[in-house]
């Protein structure tokens, strides 16, 4: 019986359910994915009799990947927890890729050439410090060197083999901190130099086999060390002092330890602070003193001596043997739009091994980090690689004076997205370049016939993909009909505003923003600024990128406005302000500027764009404009109305202050906000009315000013477990922004964040954690209007006897209702997003980002309050599905497919003209795009829809009534002569 | 005994998380409760009060235990436009203590102080301007004013009727106040036209609301599986379909086939002999032919 009742229902289940999915031949076609690795911190060359010349990056995104020396394609790549931050990455016995992580508790090996994990170790670690990885160089494969791991207060020796741990030694005793270990070329003692309480070096010897203590040498200095440190050679150290105007070299050959001070005011007049650079050359360092940085050469006493000095503006390489026991290192620093690449011997910085100017083709900002590599030329001469980083994270590979290949790393971190309009096509633009001639279409088109028919051969399969990938001019840089071609506008971490097409994923363009207040602003969010269409339509669109000089939230803002068809800056400006808040307003001005507010950190809010105009139409909508700032630290919320005019003298008119209208006071003893969000301003919400069965109407509470707040317990605040269910609740509240009402709260007893949520139209569906049920949940809220539910009698709306177009208040005391409903939901989610489409007719499609990095399209209607066990089959044809008791993963319904978007952040909807189909952003390291219909696209023909066959069908059908004709009168005729 | 019943209901309602044993006095001043509430509440809140009330001494202080059951006092402080808070009315409560700690405010009741002449001269102002009436209360009303004010206000406009209507609701969570929720009891719609009140009376409608407290996710086991199907058997067994609503679907086209077959079967009697005429071309020559038929 159970059976029978299960195969029903997944009958009815299947009947039911439009989900989407793709074939095979489908991916690629509307789809796209973009991997990245994200700002490069470390790289391990592997060019030593291989085939494959690669690569071994760890980035700050924690990603550790190979790539390709000659093109710069990853060869494998594996993306590390968020909390997994990489501290080092060195390749160990020629074969493995060894990196630690997580404060060097972590130590893991990959295989080099394919990437699979050969071991992890997980190594005690007892308390916070510096991490430390020493892999080294073996000379002799035969001797088994241990891999040296300082952290978490332990040194560990690890075997590189198969990772065990040799001996692990603890050095958590109180104040002392390791700040190396070195372990001399065919020595079996390690040398582990650390400071007792900042003013007493320590050495160790450690023999490597056992890992114990051989000796151990301390000695105090009595001006304190700052921490910073800088290797010279094997048995030498450079520290600088507490006051930063000392250098020390600490030698501690197998004697005892010495000190020899130098003054940097010695070396170079007028210093400053100095600070330690991070590069390490042989019997050299580099220091960095008024903005200067000056090549300090150790000597064997360690004596120090000045030999060159450089402007600010050079990154340097590491230290690198070449033939001949020489060692060089490479600087790259810029001169307008070219670098200029130097490799030098460390020895006699007058030698050049190589000197190339490179001609930038965009601009990337300052070298932030170089990595050089060398190679044997075809002359038999020394040639040298070069990998650098710039300011917009891109990675480039500079070789014989050429940009071999670049990465735009900047698109791994994408802070915020915005889309915009590519430009109509104009007359002058002729289309037949970019389209076939009718010869390629009918040839095309015969071929899909082809296929349609299971008539063609392989190779005409193959023809036939290809065709349809670049299928006509999909990703041309114009407006098309149905609105597929567009561009998102992606904001990264970096500070770089992106232009990618939604048709292949091309960067149209990219800009690195400038401030003329500070040298490279951090941006904040992206906003549109103007969208032209009924008017101003000769204007380009353009978006507004807010920004600050520094990290600081006083930190003063700037704005930048660039336009979106060219991507140039228009203009850059400091607003003499800080930024807090940014308030699109829902006017615009008669060139389609939008009106904003930015609440500054004093209370005050700045009108943009500070026009007379703009402040013409501010003023008519003064008394209605509201804002509310959520101070989640604090847990108190307030909303402000708009009071007067600032009147300080600095203060211009577009300056306004604000009064607090209302507050909600959480109890800081019970409850923490930990997460808010409003519905997306540009929502289309096709209708309020929702009938349902009986022929009843609900009325959706649709509001603009709804914000929805969750609060956990402030012991439940951490991570998921960590209390018991009796301990944390969490709330969940819908408040009225204009009056700072309470409409709907509701409490979780035993449940747990994080709470991700999505808010559109009438309803919210938030996850988060059942400490009760050990699963995690979705609940559903839907917020319906009773103060309508009388407009039922049609008389009465014919009659025009109803309140429907009766203007809402805030103020009127609202008549409302809620319904809300809970699921399990078997996986943990990143974030959550809703389909959006034009006119808010189709049916919407909760996008879910889980932890596996894919994307999961759920229909709302499996979240859907009214859904109960057993459905009348009039809720049946309704298209309510019986309630079960947690949500479906249909595997088909993954929008990736087989992708994965690796460490996903956010997911970004848009929608296109045609109303059945919306665009799809997701990004994190990787980017995806795609397009969904979550009703199928009912009001247009699919790619694939063979038009030649029509064609054919038309007149094979003209011809054979002809043909009938001809016939039938042939007949009557002879029937006639009868 | 059904009044009991009830009792034990609301008790357990109160009670749902963590209940083990409840005292005599408890039981009773829940009643005093749920004969003052008005008419008998399924849940403890949203406990209404009416205005202006009076303040009725409590009488069966005796019942409760001094230390589980306190009085206490808040003001209302109102504030014209931007003007500074001022006092302008007070609640008194019974704040309840739990045996499980959890504090609960119950029998509010308001009073209202009238408007002196000077607050309203203020208040006809702010009608004049459309500008705000502003009210305030303590988040915490066993140390007031707690962590900070909670403030709530409206549009003056929004309140005058006969009398001065107001409508106020007061969010609680234990001894604390998050939000009050302040406006007219009705509609406020925009434009506001500027009236004033006849009657310079408050008319007060106080609400006290806690949250509620989400359902519980249902795990469908398989027992509730099995009873569901089997009333779900029960409830398919007496709707007898007749034949033709069961198989119409293969009848009609069955129907059509046979009658197809049937106009076929009788074509092709018809057409056999002609048929048998096409066979010989040449009897048309001969002019009658047809008519041998």
């Amino acid at each position: 019986m159970a059976i029978r009742f299960y195969l029903i229902l997944v009958v009815f289940l299947l009947s039911a359910i439009v989900s989407f999915s793709l074939y095979e031949d489908q991916v690629g076609l509307m789809d796209w994915h973009q991997r990245y690795i994200g700002k490069v911190k470390h790289a391990v060359f592997h060019t030593q009799k291989t085939g494959r010349k690669r690569v071994i990056v760890s980035t700050e995104e924690n990603v550790v990947a190979s790539l390709d020396l000659r093109h710069g394609e990853i060869f494998w790549r594996h993306v590390l927890g968020t909390n997994d931050a990489i501290d080092g990455v060195d390749i160990a016995l020629g074969k493995y890729v060894i990196t630690l992580s997580s404060e060097g508790s972590l130590l893991r090996a990959w295989n080099l050439p394919d990437g699979q994990m050969v071991w992890e170790t997980s190594l005690h670690s007892a308390q916070h410090s510096k991490s430390l990885l020493s892999v080294p160089i073996n000379l002799k494969v035969d001797k088994d060197y241990p891999i040296l791991v300082f952290g978490g207060g332990y040194l560990h020796a690890v075997s590189p083999i198969d990772g065990e741990v040799l001996w692990k030694k603890d050095f958590t005793a109180e104040g002392f901190e390791v700040q190396r270990v070195l372990q001399p070329l065919e020595s079996s003692i390690i040398y582990v130099l650390g400071f007792l309480h900042s003013s007493e070096a320590v050495v160790y010897q450690i023999d490597s086999k056992s890992g114990d203590v051989v000796a151990e040498k301390s000695m105090a200095f009595p001006g304190g060390f700052s921490g910073e440190i800088s290797s010279v050679s094997n048995d030498k150290v450079v520290v600088l002092d507490s006051t930063r105007s000392i250098l020390v070299a600490i030698s501690f050959v197998d004697g005892g330890i010495s000190f020899q001070k130098t003054h940097i005011s010695d070396l170079v007049e007028d210093s400053g602070k100095a600070e330690i650079l991070s590069p390490l050359l042989s019997n050299m360092l580099a220091v960095k003193v008024n903005k200067r940085t000056i090549f300090v050469r150790v000597g064997g006493e360690g004596k120090l001596e000045l030999v060159d000095s450089l402007s600010d503006e050079t990154a340097m390489s590491d230290s690198l043997p070449v033939a001949d026991d020489q060692v060089a290192f490479a600087s790259v620093h810029h001169e307008g739009s070219k670098i200029h690449l130097m490799v030098k011997l460390v020895d006699d910085l007058d030698t050049v091994l190589l000197r190339e100017s490179i001609q930038m083709d965009q601009h990337r900002g300052r070298v932030h980090k170089v990595f050089i590599n060398n190679y044997i030329k075809t002359d038999r001469s020394n040639g040298f690689r070069a990998l650098i980083v710039m300011e917009d994270h891109s990675l480039l590979l500079l070789q014989q004076g050429a940009i071999v290949w670049s990465r735009e790393e900047g698109l791994a971190s994408v802070t915020d997205v915005t889309t915009a309009e590519l430009p109509v096509e104009k007359d002058g633009v002729s289309v037949a370049q970019v389209e076939h001639t009718l010869v390629d279409w009918l040839k095309g088109h015969v071929l899909k016939l082809k296929g349609s028919l299971l008539l063609a051969s392989p190779e005409d399969v193959v023809a036939i993909q290809e065709m349809r990938m670049k299928s006509s001019g999909r990703s041309k840089l114009t407006r098309d009909h149905n609105g597929f071609r567009k561009l998102f506008i992606a904001l990264t971490r970096a500070g770089k505003l992106f232009a990618l097409h939604t048709g292949d994923g091309s960067i149209v363009w990219s800009v690195l923003l400038n401030s003329p207040a500070c040298a490279r602003p951090s941006g904040i969010s992206l906003y549109q600024w103007q969208v032209p269409h009924h008017h101003a339509m000769d204007e380009n669109p353009s978006v507004l990128v807010v920004g600050r000089c520094g990290s600081d939230s006083s930190a003063p803002g700037v704005l930048s406005f660039v336009d979106v068809y060219t991507g140039k800056e228009i203009s850059s400006s400091d607003i003499g302000h800080s930024v807090v808040q940014v308030m699109p307003l829902p006017f615009t001005d008669s060139t389609e500027q939008r009106l904003h507010l930015i609440a500054d950190t004093n209370g005050h809010v700045h009108l943009y764009p500070k026009t007379s105009e703009a402040l013409s139409i501010f003023q008519r909508e003064f008394q209605n404009v509201y804002w509310y700032n959520v101070e989640a630290d604090n847990g108190i919320i307030r909303g402000q109305g708009m009071k007067s005019t600032c009147s300080d003298e600095t203060a211009d008119e577009y300056c306004f202050t604000t009064r607090e209208l209302w507050t909600v006071v959480f109890p800081s003893e019970s409850e923490k906000i930990i997460s808010t969000l409003t519905r997306k301003p540009n929502e289309v919400v096709h209708t309020q009315a929702k009938v349902s069965t009986d022929q009843d109407v609900l009325y959706k509470y649709v509001s603009r000013n709804l914000l929805f707040v969750a609060t956990v317990s402030p012991k439940g605040a951490g991570e998921i477990g960590s209390v018991t269910p009796e301990e944390s609740a969490l709330v969940v509240y819908l408040i009225d922004t204009i009056t700072g009402r309470i409409l709907h709260r509701l409490s979780h007893q035993g449940c747990q964040g994080p709470v991700h949520a999505v808010f559109s139209e009438n309803w919210v569906v938030y996850h988060y954690f059942n400490l009760r049920a050990h699963k995690y949940e979705v609940t559903v809220v839907e917020i319906y209007d009773q103060s309508r539910a009388e407009n039922k009698n049609v008389w009465k709306l014919v009659l025009g006897k109803h309140n429907l177009t009766a203007p809402i208040s805030s103020y009127s005391r609202p008549e409302m209702f809620t319904k809300s409903q809970s699921y399990f939901f078997p996986q943990s989610v990143k974030t959550i997003a809703v389909t959006s489409t034009a006119k808010g007719i189709t049916s919407k499609q909760l996008l879910i980002g889980t932890i596996g990095d894919q994307i999961l399209a759920l229909d709302k209607r499996f979240v859907d309050p009214r859904r109960t066990l057993n459905p009348s089959q009039a809720e049946k044809e309704e298209g309510i599905i019986p309630l079960t008791d947690s949500l479906p993963i249909i595997p088909q319904s993954y929008i990736t497919h087989a992708l994965k978007v690796e460490g996903l952040r956010g997911i970004v909807t848009a929608p296109a003209k045609l109303e059945s189909t919306t665009h799809v952003f997701a990004y994190g390291v990787d980017l995806f795009y795609t397009r969904l219909a979550p009703s199928k696209t009912y009001d247009s023909l699919t790619d694939d829809f063979s038009y030649a066959l029509l064609l054919i069908t038309i007149v094979a059908l003209v011809a054979a009534i002809y043909i009938t004709w001809v016939l039938s009168e042939k007949k009557e005729l002879s029937e006639k002569w009868r | 005994m059904s009044n009991l019943t009830v009792l034990l209901f609301l008790s357990t309602l109160l009670f749902s998380s963590s209940f083990a044993f409840q005292s005599d006095e408890l039981l009773l001043d829940d009643e005093e409760f749920g004969l003052e509430g008005g008419s008998h509440p399924r849940s403890p809140e949203p406990v209404t009060s009416d205005s202006p009330p009076k303040q009725t001494p409590s009488i069966r202080r005796r019942y409760s235990d001094p230390d589980l059951d306190s009085k206490i006092q808040f003001t209302l402080e109102h504030a014209f436009g931007d003007s500074d808070f001022s006092p302008a009315g007070t609640f008194s409560a019974r704040l309840k203590t739990w045996s499980h700690g959890g504090q609960t405010l119950t029998k509010l009741r308001f009073s209202r102080n009238e408007f002196s002449d000077e607050e309203k001269y203020a208040f006809q102002t702010l009608l004049k301007g459309d500008d705000f009436y502003r009210i305030r209360l303590p988040s915490n009303v066993v140390n007031p004013p707690g962590r900070e004010y909670v403030i709530a206000s409206v549009r003056a406009r929004c309140l005058p009727r006969d009398g001065l209507d107001e409508h106020i609701v007061i969010h609680m969570d234990g001894a604390n106040i998050l939000a009050v929720s302040y406006g007219s009891p009705g509609a406020c719609p925009y434009p506001r036209q500027l009236k004033l009140p006849a009657k310079w009376t408050f008319n007060s409608h106080t609400i006290l609301k806690s949250g509620e407290q989400a359902p519980r996710t249902p795990i469908f086991t398989e027992e509730i599986l099995g009873s569901s199907e089997n009333k779900e058997g029960e409830a398919e067994a007496p709707v007898e379909r007749s034949f033709w609503a069961k198989y119409w679907m293969y009848l009609i086209p069955l129907g059509l086939i046979v009658m197809n077959a049937v106009t076929q079967a009788s074509n092709m009697a018809e057409e056999q002999p002609a048929g048998s005429q096409g066979q010989a071309p040449a009897a048309i020559q001969r002019g009658s032919a047809p008519r041998r038929r």
